[in-house]
This record gives C-alpha cells, sequence and structure tokens, in this order.
C-alpha cells in the first residue's frame, strides 16, 4: 500500500505538467506553412549550399516566401524544379540542364614534373603556401584532394594517376569543388553537350609548359587554324573552345602535336 | 583552460627556482654547431654576377631606380622604398644591369629582381663616406643613416631597423637588447660576429641606445658561447664609456633569442599578446644589425653583405662567410667544396625556423642568415598520427599557447576557433612540431590559420 502515495503523486505531477504543456502548445503554437516541410522532403537533402542558402530547409524557406527561384536547387534538376512548382502551384519553369563538374588538367603524376618534395599537411590549400606548390606547373593540380573532401554527393574521387575524376552520375554541379580548388581547376559545365575541349589551364609560354608537364597546352594556334567553325581561341598561350560553336567534327584533334584536345565527358545513359 | 593555467603556475615556480636567466617553455635540440663555431669569418668569393630581389624585408618591396643598361657602383642604392616600413637595397657589386625581371626567392614566390653582371673592379660607390663620431650625431642624423643604409634586423625577420628606432612620441625606450643569443642549432654567424666583431657590436648599441634615449643597453648571449661572453665582456669594458651596457649569459634553450623571450630572460617583463617590444619599453636589436650600423657610421657602408653560416652534414667544408646580397646559393655552396653525395635538403637560415629551398638558384638576400644542408640521415618522412593529448606540445611552447588545439581547429577549417586559442599570438618557432610524438604538422597548420585570419580581417 506504500506504493499508492508515489504513484499519485508521480502521475498527478504528469497529469499538471502535461496539461501545462497541452495548452502551452495550442496557445503559443507557431503558424508554419506545410509546404516548406513538403518541399524540403522533395530535396535532395545534402546540404551542399549550391543554392546559396544554408542548407535544404532553408532553401525550403525561402522559396515559399518567395524570396529563391524555384529553380535554385542546382543539385535537385529539373526534376525537383517540377515538383517544386507543383507544391507551389506555378507553372513548371524547368529546363531540363543537368550540370556536372569537368577538371581542367591532364598533368597525372607521370607527365606532370615535380619542382621538389613536399612532406607536409596533405592538402592543396596547404601545399600552396610552401613554395607556390611542388609541381613545375604553376597552374595544374596538386592532387591532395580538397575537392575530393569537399563533394557532398561523393562524386569526385582521387585516381592514383593523381588527377580527380568526376563520376558524372553523381555529380550534380553543385559547384563545392570549384570554390575548393586552390588552382581554380574546375568548371561547371553542361552536361549534355558535345564536342571538344582541352583540358588544360596553363598560362604559361609554351616553353615553360613544355618543361613543366608533357601534356600541357603550349598555344601554338594550330587547333585554331583548322578549326572551321572559328570556335578556338589562344589567349595566354592557352587554347579554348567555345563549347556554343564547336560542332564535335574533330579538325582539331590530329592538328594538336600534343595531342590534348579530348572529347567531352559524357553522361553514362541507363534504359 | 584552467588545466593550463594551473600547468603555468607550477611552471613559473619550477622557473623562479633556477638563477639562470631564461623564459618559461622551449626546447632542447642537438645544436650542432661545432661545424663552424671555429671557423674565423671569411670573404666569399666575389660573384660574377648578382641578383638582387627588390623585396628583402618584412613591409613594403622596393621599387627599382635603375633601369637595364645602367652602370652602377658597389654600394650604389638601386630599390627604393614604397612605404615607411621597408628599407632600401643596394648593388653589391660594381657593373651593368641586364635584367630587371622576376626571380626565385626564398620567401618561395618569384619577386622582382635586379641582375648586376660584375665588371669585377667593385668601384665603390662615392656616396659611401664616413659619417661623424657618434658623439657628435644627433637623434634624427642617427635615424636617417640607418633608413638610409637600408638596415633590417639580420637575426632573419628582417624588419626594418629605422621602424624600430621611431617609436611613437608616447612611448618611451629605456632598453635596448642586443641578441647574440642565436638559438637555432647549426648556425654561428652571429657568434662569429661576437668573437671578431666584438667593438663593433658595442659601438652599434651604443648608436641605438643614443637614437632611442635608452639609459640601458644588454647584450644576451646563451651560455653554450663562453667565448662570445668573454669577448663581449672586454669589449664593453672597454668601449661603453658613460653608457651602461650589461652582458648577460643566458639559459641555453631554444627559442631564447626570440625577441620576447629574449626580453622575459633580460628584464622579466613580459610583451602583452598582439603588442611589440615597444609596449614595455624594449628595443631588441640582432648583433649583426649592431655591427651594420656601426658600418653605416664609421664607413658609410650600406647593408649590401652580411655573413651567413654554411654547414650540415651535407656541405663538404662548412664555413663562416661574409657574402654580398644577391649571390646566388650554389654559388656560395660551390665554393665550400660542394655538396656530399648524399645531400638531401637544402634550408636557408636554421633547421627550426630557416625555409626549406625547392632549388639552390636562389639568391643570398639580407635575412640569409645560413645556408644548411642536411642529408638522407636528417630528412625523414613520417606519417602524421592523431593527437594523443600528451601535452608535449604545451609544455614546449614558450608563449603558452595549446598547439593541439589550435592545429586541430585549423585541419578541421575553423579558424575561428583557432583565433580563439591564440593562433595569431604563435611566432612559429617550430617547438610543438619538435616535441609532437604523433609527427603532426602544427606549426604548418597554425601558419595555414594565421594566413585565413589576416586574410579574413582585411575583408
Amino acid at each position: 500500500m506504500d506504493l499508492i502515495q508515489p504513484l499519485a503523486l508521480v502521475g498527478g505531477l504528469g497529469l499538471i505538467f502535461g496539461s501545462l504543456l497541452a495548452f502551452a502548445a495550442r496557445r503559443f503554437a507557431v503558424e508554419e506553412d506545410a509546404r516548406v516541410e513538403t518541399i524540403c522532403d522533395l530535396l535532395p537533402n545534402a546540404n551542399c549550399g549550391a543554392c546559396g542558402f544554408p542548407g535544404c530547409i532553408s532553401f525550403a524557406e525561402k522559396v515559399v516566401s518567395g524570396e529563391a527561384s524555384v529553380d535554385s536547387c542546382i543539385p535537385g534538376g529539373k526534376e525537383t524544379t517540377d515538383n517544386v512548382c507543383e507544391v507551389l502551384g506555378v507553372e513548371p519553369t524547368g529546363v531540363d540542364a543537368k550540370k556536372v563538374a569537368e577538371v581542367y588538367c591532364l598533368g597525372t603524376k607521370d607527365v606532370a614534373h615535380d619542382k621538389f618534395e613536399y612532406h607536409g599537411v596533405q592538402e592543396c590549400k596547404a601545399a600552396l603556401t610552401f613554395g607556390g606548390g611542388f609541381k613545375a606547373c604553376s597552374y595544374g593540380c596538386l592532387g591532395l584532394g580538397d575537392c575530393v573532401r569537399a563533394c557532398p554527393f561523393d562524386a569526385i574521387h582521387m585516381a592514383d594517376n593523381g588527377l580527380p575524376v568526376v563520376d558524372l552520375e553523381l555529380c550534380n554541379g553543385c559547384g563545392n569543388c570549384v570554390k575548393a580548388c586552390p588552382r581554380d581547376l574546375i568548371r561547371i559545365v553542361d552536361a549534355e553537350r558535345i564536342g571538344k575541349y582541352v583540358p588544360c589551364s596553363s598560362k604559361d609560354r609554351g616553353k615553360a609548359t613544355r618543361e613543366a608537364c608533357e601534356v600541357g597546352c603550349i598555344g601554338d594556334g594550330k587547333c585554331a587554324k583548322v578549326c572551321p567553325q572559328e570556335a578556338i581561341t589562344v589567349e595566354n598561350w592557352l587554347a579554348t573552345i567555345d563549347s556554343e560553336k564547336c560542332d564535335d567534327c574533330g579538325e582539331c584533334v590530329p592538328a594538336c602535336k600534343r595531342e590534348i584536345i579530348k572529347d567531352v565527358p559524357k553522361v553514362p545513359v541507363h534504359h | 583552460m584552467g588545466g593550463i593555467l594551473s600547468i603555468q603556475n607550477i611552471r613559473k615556480g619550477v622557473n623562479q627556482c633556477m638563477s639562470e636567466r631564461t623564459f618559461v617553455g622551449g626546447i632542447h635540440p642537438s645544436y650542432s654547431k661545432e661545424y663552424t663555431a671555429g671557423i674565423p669569418i671569411t670573404s666569399a668569393r666575389p660573384p660574377s654576377q648578382v641578383i638582387i630581389p627588390l623585396h628583402q624585408n618584412i613591409g613594403a618591396p622596393c621599387e627599382p631606380v635603375v633601369e637595364v643598361g645602367d652602370e652602377v657602383k658597389l654600394g650604389q642604392k638601386i630599390g627604393e622604398p614604397k612605404g615607411f616600413v621597408s628599407a632600401p637595397v643596394f648593388a653589391s657589386v660594381s657593373g651593368k644591369v641586364t635584367k630587371i625581371e622576376p626571380y626565385n626567392h626564398p620567401l618561395g614566390n618569384p619577386v622582382e629582381a635586379v641582375f648586376i653582371e660584375s665588371d669585377g673592379q667593385d668601384t665603390p660607390f662615392e656616396g659611401m663616406e664616413p659619417t661623424k663620431p657618434l658623439e657628435q650625431l644627433t637623434v634624427d642624423e642617427l635615424k636617417t643613416i640607418a633608413k638610409e643604409a637600408g638596415l633590417v634586423g639580420l637575426g632573419g625577420a628582417t624588419f626594418p631597423t629605422h621602424v624600430k628606432l621611431a617609436p611613437p612620441p608616447e612611448t618611451s625606450i629605456d632598453t635596448v637588447i642586443i641578441n647574440g643569443a642565436e638559438c637555432e642549432p647549426f648556425l654561428t654567424a652571429d657568434h662569429r660576429l661576437m668573437l671578431e666583431y666584438a667593438d663593433d657590436i658595442v659601438y652599434g648599441l651604443m648608436a641605438f641606445m643614443k637614437a632611442l634615449g635608452a639609459k640601458k643597453g644588454i647584450i644576451g648571449i646563451e651560455d653554450n658561447k663562453p667565448d662570445a661572453l668573454q669577448s663581449m665582456e672586454k669589449a664593453v669594458s672597454e668601449g661603453k664609456g658613460e653608457y651602461d651596457i650589461e652582458v648577460h649569459a643566458l639559459h641555453t634553450k631554444y627559442p631564447q633569442g626570440a625577441e620576447k623571450m629574449l626580453i622575459k630572460a633580460t628584464t622579466g617583463r613580459e610583451v602583452p599578446t598582439g603588442a611589440l617590444p615597444m609596449a614595455v619599453n624594449v628595443v631588441n636589436q640582432n648583433v649583426g644589425t649592431a655591427v651594420a650600423m656601426t658600418e653605416a657610421i664609421k664607413l658609410g657602408k650600406p647593408l649590401y653583405e652580411r655573413v651567413v653560416t654554411i654547414t650540415g652534414p651535407g656541405i663538404s667544408q662548412p664555413a663562416n662567410l661574409m657574402v654580398r646580397n644577391g649571390t646566388l646559393i650554389s654559388d656560395i655552396i660551390e665554393q665550400c667544396g660542394g655538396m656530399t653525395d648524399d645531400a638531401r635538403k637544402l634550408i636557408l637560415g636554421g633547421p627550426m625556423m630557416g625555409l626549406a629551398q625547392p632549388s639552390t638558384d636562389v639568391p643570398a638576400i639580407k635575412g640569409t642568415s645560413g645556408v644548411l644542408i642536411l642529408t638522407e640521415e636528417f630528412v625523414e618522412e613520417l606519417p602524421i598520427d592523431p593527437c594523443i593529448k600528451c601535452g608535449k606540445c604545451l609544455e614546449g611552447c614558450p608563449m603558452n599557447l595549446p598547439a593541439n588545439f589550435i592545429g586541430s581547429a585549423s585541419e578541421m577549417g575553423k579558424m575561428d576557433l583557432a583565433e580563439r586559442y591564440g593562433a595569431m599570438d604563435c611566432f612559429e618557432c617550430g617547438c610543438c612540431t619538435y616535441t609532437c610524438p604523433a609527427k603532426r604538422p602544427l606549426v604548418q597548420w597554425i601558419k595555414i590559420a594565421k594566413g585565413e585570419i589576416t586574410a579574413s580581417r582585411k575583408k
């Protein structure tokens, strides 16, 4: 019988606090737009920050309040944009344009020479503070993987040859790797584009590039001369192909003695 | 932080029991001074070409005042400073300016440099003339001499000397300390100066004291250099006149020659965080700077050469050489019989705070105190292990900073946290990295943090 008193006491306290909480929940309820949660569920929830807001929930709030554009979610692509439009009851505006990251360096360990041995912190940013980086090329990839660590989708990996490889299926073009690369070697491009590109960023003179790397663009302009579309420009000893003008004819490929004009990577298609 | 505070208190207590003058923390690396300590200073072979960088000091770089094709004379000014915190640079040979373009620099990135081809004559510049004796020089004249001779701190930090001689009007300097600690392992340039140029050091100190109106002068020397102590004592007793100058024997411990540690050891004063030694009414000058000041007064000679210790197990004939500004390190190494077959690493400066170089094609500058060549045996690449929280870095840090926490915060990219732990107070002496059993590159992480914090403060 000794149990009754404590049970009643604890039970009674529970009842009182419970009712207080129930009252408070109603009385001080925060009006929340149910669409925020619905939209948040539709988002990739990788919190990559590509939309410019700190995380998916924040983007959902902003898109509901009209502060963010419906198509700001880059990793979500057209599908997410259409879903968001549906929830908000607006006309779907999503254009199907998957974006992916592309690495503009070909300097693998065996072809791009090192200036010296580097024994310090294994991060690109850290390595760059010492003698301007250990690579002989002052534009090339250091291969220590700052981009790999920055990717929220596990879409970029360091290959054994010392260059990062983008998994085009997993990559959503959020651009975190672009921000992480201290040498600005990664660009976000249209995944569906066709044509050729020159995966090099060396703005050194031809001679310096030759000394530093066996596959760097020396900017001799031979590719530009043969291009029927006039899509190739050479500036700072570096050829750039305008993807708008390039029709993938391939005339430039044999003109390049360095053999560095490549097909743009294609996203694998699944049926 | 309570734990750290209590460690500090215990260590303070221990320190007070010791009679020798020193500071809290620090390490005892192998000093390895035997390579060159007994070798007198000799002049290096006059170079056939010099490459003189236009940025050789902390602060602003210089602008060239000569053009390609110009004939220059030994000691002629070739670079005029762009700001107050800067110092001019001078031709170290007579000859013709062949190029002005960026060239390798000991600090890493290429810097605009003046290439001069020597005519082998060493024709001195007409402006190099003795000034008046110290008694007749005014305070302003002394400051101008230091500025016009391009004097910078020759201990390695290369802070312009004339800035140190011009404290703000509300600050009065009562003590000038001459740094003869030379705590960096291997280096003996300052040691040799104290043996061979003792009178000039005392004269330079008196010039600094006069320029600053300081009553007291102290020469601090680590007690592993008894001959230098003796030599300086003798020079002081003979040359000090009415000046109040003392020679202090300091406990041999790295980094005894760091300015804040030296001030603590000699005067007992502690420089507040983020402040300069001026805040505790002290100015520090290196022995090399004192000699350069004397030469600027007595000979009118600007700073175009300095003593460099060429040392280490990787060099055939170690030496203390008077090296002209802009001489290529490869040239100096060649004069010293070249490198041994197992040479592996080149460091400019000492092994603790010096900078490893990717190439020997780099010019000697005002801050080059040593050329250290290490062999295979000294260069080991060890894996970086996680912190085991042993606290050795806390014991080693002369600034009482939690190097482990700052390092980890920086590793995680949390620079705000690193700043709160005091990253900006670190002067990168390397004691933490030296003692760390997990071989964590703490100093590098702290350097990265300092860089990012400075960049974010500028925004």
